[in-house]
């Protein structure tokens, strides 16, 4: 299926800079991936490694002094890095829409939840009529309908009467299906997700997750969702993209991710999985993200590697084939092909690593 | 329902009023000096009969709750007795002059609003820029300059100088103007009198200069601050993730966010406003309530002072109320 298709999203090297006081800051570092339509593809990580900064890339919404550096952001034949903001506009919430995390500091206190469910057909002319006149009452009315159309489908009961009230009048739950209403609007072909369910209950959560595959499913939206909670990407993902350091350290099915994960960061955090079932303890991941700004030339997380060796630290790993056979470009950015970033998967002879606990972890 | 709790506050000042009546009373007959003897002292030869003909004139021989149950009585009736100085009714002579003062503040208030809105904005979006560097400097000056240094200033440029505006007053000497509600901007316009307007619009804007100078400052500064830390918020990100213009962002999103900080300092400055002007009334020769009230303070005019202190009071009052009305206008999570 996906060879024939071609992504709808397409990220090529793309790297994301802060300058600092202490030297630049790769919050995202040379990242490949690809979004096919209708798919689902999680970027996994603690906070702070980068993966909010790639759909802020995407959009174009890197807060200056911050800069794409490098790379090419493909969507609809045209690089986004590379576009005047006001073409970019044009794709912001229309194309391409964002949900964020925090669901009460995202909608704006002062406008009504319908208001600004609305905005987002006006901006983008949705429904059409005069783009002059702003006091249009029939064309006003329209999209009214449309946004309670919207909000019926994302799950919000009585949105007749729900259009007039203010975000704070929301619970949790609602608030974040109002900001999915934003998004999905304008009916747009990507989806990205910052932690959508992170700020709520684990029973709203649950509803969150099944709207968001419901609209995946019904539209063809393909979804970028962005997570600490690997739990969460493997069951509502097609592929994973594990990101540590502001680089991709593993990508692939999310089978081959979850049953087989081949980078010690990827094994980690599935050991930090609860497992209500089998009642066995957590492992934490010992240890700290490291600091973007002192990264040494090696592996970024083999200060906290228990499998890490010595040239661990030194040594600049790519990102390669599982199965140590060549694939194209294409597949390997979209996590067809599984791929991790690991001195495991180099040709260096090692003595039998899983024997040591070389990294002074218990 | 708002109109019910505006009723509601409003009844609710009466009690607030006569406290504030209560209160200056006092003051005023604690504060050394006689009210009679300054008069006397300015009339020159006195019998000790006329002093006790005065006295009593003014009730000031009565009993201190005696006086007071007269003056509060005579409140009641909206009645706030006759000035010691000038013999007339305290009321009158105040609705004389209060017209002035409000003009004026009102002119140093939409001076104010039109220029801190502007740079307060500019220099948020522009944060660090020369513009925000400048105008944030010039607002620090804004804020520290004494009043009467800077109207002096003003004088000598615009007046004498350059002679644009005139030196002093309400409105050109060689100007007729049939007053009507004692603001002669407005009264010119509802008798016709262009060139009454023309004067009087010329009259006023040294002394809304001079005046407004410190709000505009106060307000931008504000302004600013908020709308910094609005301008990073999770919901002005989303108005550019849907796509809206860095202008639709920062004058729908933001400022109407900004400004709910920005009308609680407003309120209090409207207060400074009609209370703090006497210096400028001063300099530029505006007939206003300050300078009759500094004038009846000296004299000890106790009922000018008690009539004057009422109504700085009430406009006070009417001012938190006019900015906890735009409140609930404002935000949406505040009800009244």
């Amino acid at each position: 299926m996906k060879s024939d298709a071609s992504p709808i999203l397409e990220l090529r090297n793309v790297t994301t800079l802060f300058p600092t006081r202490r030297g630049d800051v790769r919050a995202v570092d040379a990242v490949n991936l690809a979004l096919y339509p209708g798919q689902i593809l999680g970027l996994v990580g603690e906070s702070g490694c980068g993966k909010s900064t790639v759909l802020l890339s995407i959009l174009g919404l890197i807060a200056s002094p911050g800069r794409i550096d490098a790379g090419e952001i493909l969507f609809d034949g045209r690089d986004l890095s590379k576009l005047p903001t006001s073409e970019l506009r044009k794709i912001r919430g229309k194309e391409i829409a964002m949900i964020f995390q925090d669901p009460l500091s995202t909608l704006n206190p002062v406008f009504t939840v319908g208001e600004q469910i609305r905005e987002s057909l006006r901006l983008h002319n949705m429904i059409g009529g005069g783009r002059l006149w702003p006091f249009d009452r029939a064309r006003t009315a329209r999209e009214k309908q449309r946004v309670l159309e919207v909000m019926a489908e994302v799950g919000i009961p009585a949105p007749e009467a729900r259009y007039r009230a203010y975000p704070h009048q929301f619970s949790g739950g609602m608030q974040q299906r109002a900001l999915i209403a934003i998004g999905l609007a304008c009916n747009p072909k990507v989806l990205l997700a910052d932690e959508p369910t992170t700020a709520l209950d684990v029973t709203i959560q649950a509803q969150i997750v099944a709207l968001m595959q419901r609209i995946n499913r019904e539209h063809g939206t393909g979804i970028i969702l962005v997570t600490h909670d690997l739990g969460l990407a493997a069951e509502f993902c097609d592929h994973i993209a594990v990101m540590y350091a502001g680089r991709i350290v593993e990508i692939g099915r999310t089978d081959d991710v979850i049953e087989r994960p081949q980078h010690p960061y990827t094994e980690g955090l599935l050991r930090c999985i609860p497992d209500i079932g089998r009642r066995r303890p957590i492992e934490p991941i010992m240890g700290n993200v490291p600091d973007l700004a002192d990264l040494g030339p090696g592996c970024a997380f083999a200060p906290r590697c228990p499998v890490a060796q010595p040239i661990c630290t030194h040594s600049f790993f790519r990102l390669q084939p599982v199965s140590g056979e060549e694939s194209d470009a294409a597949a390997q950015r979209s996590g067809e092909v599984h791929m991790a970033r690991c001195l495991r998967l180099t040709n260096y002879i090692l003595p039998d690593a899983s024997a040591q606990t070389n990294g002074g972890v218990p | 329902m708002r109109l019910v709790k505006i009723t509601e506050r409003l009844l609710a000042a009466i009690p607030l009023m006569l406290g504030v009546a209560i209160i200056v009373f006092l003051f005023m007959r604690m504060t050394p000096g006689d009210p009679v003897d300054i008069m006397m002292g300015q009339s020159g030869a006195v019998t000790a009969g006329e002093i006790e003909r005065l006295r009593s004139e003014f009730n000031l021989d009565k009993p201190l709750h005696e006086q007071l149950l007269l003056f509060l009585g005579g409140v009641a009736r909206g009645d706030l007795g006759n000035s010691f100085q000038r013999q007339q009714p305290v009321t009158r002579l105040i609705a004389e002059r209060l017209p002035a003062t409000i003009e004026l503040a009102l002119g140093a208030l939409i001076f104010g609003l039109l220029v801190a809105f502007p740079i307060g904005v500019i220099s948020a979006v522009k944060q660090n820029s020369a513009i925000d560097r400048l105008s944030m400097a010039g607002a620090f000056l804004g804020i520290s300059m004494p009043s009467f240094w800077l109207g002096i200033l003003l004088i000598m440029l615009f007046s004498v100088n350059l002679k644009w505006l005139p030196v002093q007053g309400r409105i050109g000497s060689d100007i007729q103007l049939q007053v009507v509600t004692g603001f002669y901007t407005i009264d010119s316009i509802l008798t016709g009198n262009w060139p009454a307007f023309i004067s009087s619009l010329r009259h006023l804007i040294l002394p809304s200069i001079t005046l407004g100078a410190a709000v505009a400052a106060i307000i931008a500064r504000v302004l600013r601050s908020s709308l910094l830390e609005i301008l990073r918020s999770d919901y002005v990100k989303l108005a550019r993730a849907k796509g809206a213009s860095e202008t639709r962002t920062v004058m729908k999103h933001a400022l109407r966010n900004a400004m709910i900080p920005t009308v609680t300092v407003l309120g209090l400055q409207v207060g400074v406003l009609l209370g703090g002007n006497m210096i400028v009334e001063a300099v530029f020769g505006w007939p206003g309530l300050g300078r009759l009230v500094v004038d009846a303070i000296f004299n000890r005019d106790f009922p000018l002072v008690q009539g004057a202190v009422m109504v700085y009071a009430l406009t006070f009052i009417l001012a938190n109320l006019i900015v906890d009305v735009l409140y609930t206008y404002l935000n949406p999570k505040i009800e009244m």
